[in-house]
C-alpha cells in the first residue's frame, strides 16, 4: 500500500515554482508602469476573477489609495517610519517614499466590485471579472 | 523641504542555506534596520504575510534568530498568471555583541513588520563614570 498525505511544505514548493515559472511573464506587458515599479505584484486567477496580491508591509491603511476604472488599477500612497532621537544606526535597508503604480489589466473587469483588504503587510484585491467577458458554455441543440 | 523619494523594489534575497529544509523551498531574507539607544537594541524587520502567531524569535549563544511562516491557506485556491515577487517564509540570524537582557525581549508586530527590543543586561549598559 502507497502511503500519500499533503505536506504543507511540499505544497508551499509547489506553488513557488509555479510562481518562478509565471515571474516577469508578459501578462501585464500593456501597462503604463511596467516590472519594477513599487510595489510588486502577483495576479492569481479564482475561478473566473482575478486576485492580485501586492508586497506593502508597514504602510498605514489611510496611507494607501485604491482607484479603479474600466480595466485600470491605481494603486498610491506612501511609506514612512521614524527612527527615535538619538539612536546609533547598525543596519538599515528599509526604504521610505511615496509611490504610485498603474496596472493595466488585460481582460474586462467590474471596477465597482473590486474589493480591497490589506492585512499583514499584503493588500488583496479581489477583482471580478465582467460578466460580459466571461466564457460561455454554448449549447449545440 | 525633503525632495520626495520615490519607492524602489527591493529583490528579495533567499536566506543563506547552512540548514536545509528537507524540502528545496526557498526561506528569504527579511528587510531588516537595527539602531541602538543608551537602553538596548532595536531590530525591525519586514515580513510581508506573516502574522504574530507564525513568528518565532530566540536568542542563543549570542545569536538572534527570527523566523516567520506565511500562511500558505490564504493561496489555496489561486493559480499563479504573473508574478513579481515570490513567497516564503523569512529566516534571519543576527549575531549580537554585548549581554542582552533575554527575560526583557519585547516583540510588536503590525502590517508584517515586527520590532524587537532588546535591552541590554544591567552590567553591559554603559557607565558614566565622573571625573573628579
Amino acid at each position: 500500500m502507497i502511503m500519500s498525505y499533503v505536506d504543507p511544505l511540499e505544497t508551499l514548493f509547489a506553488f513557488q515554482q509555479a510562481l518562478e515559472n509565471r515571474l516577469s511573464s508578459d501578462w501585464l506587458s500593456g501597462t503604463t508602469a511596467g516590472v519594477g515599479a513599487y510595489p510588486p505584484v502577483n495576479v492569481f486567477q479564482q475561478g473566473d476573477d482575478l486576485v492580485a496580491i501586492i508586497e506593502l508591509p508597514g504602510v498605514n491603511k489611510e496611507d494607501l489609495n485604491i482607484q479603479a476604472k474600466e480595466n485600470t488599477i491605481r494603486i498610491s500612497g506612501r511609506k514612512s517610519f521614524d527612527y527615535p532621537e538619538g539612536v546609533s544606526l547598525h543596519r538599515r535597508e528599509r526604504l521610505s517614499g511615496a509611490f504610485d503604480r498603474t496596472i493595466v489589466v488585460p481582460m474586462q473587469i467590474d471596477p465597482d466590485a473590486i474589493k480591497a483588504e490589506y492585512n499583514d503587510g499584503l493588500l488583496a484585491l479581489f477583482i471580478p471579472r465582467a460578466e460580459q467577458d466571461k466564457p460561455r458554455t454554448i449549447e449545440i441543440r | 523641504m525633503v525632495a520626495q523619494q520615490e519607492l524602489q523594489v527591493q529583490q528579495k534575497r533567499e536566506a543563506d542555506k547552512t540548514q536545509e529544509p528537507t524540502v528545496p523551498m526557498r526561506a528569504f531574507l527579511p528587510t531588516t534596520d537595527i539602531f541602538e539607544t543608551e537602553d538596548g537594541l532595536t531590530v525591525v524587520l519586514e515580513m510581508p504575510g506573516v502574522n504574530r502567531d507564525n513568528v518565532e524569535v530566540s536568542v542563543e549563544n549570542g545569536v538572534l534568530t527570527v523566523e516567520g511562516r506565511i500562511n500558505f491557506q490564504k493561496y489555496e485556491g489561486l493559480q499563479p498568471l504573473y508574478g513579481e515577487y515570490n513567497i516564503g517564509p523569512y529566516r534571519r540570524s543576527f549575531r549580537i555583541s554585548g549581554r542582552v537582557n533575554q527575560e526583557g525581549i519585547k516583540a510588536e508586530m503590525r502590517d508584517g513588520v515586527i520590532t524587537l527590543v532588546l535591552p541590554k543586561a544591567e552590567e553591559a549598559k554603559p557607565r558614566r563614570i565622573e571625573v573628579r
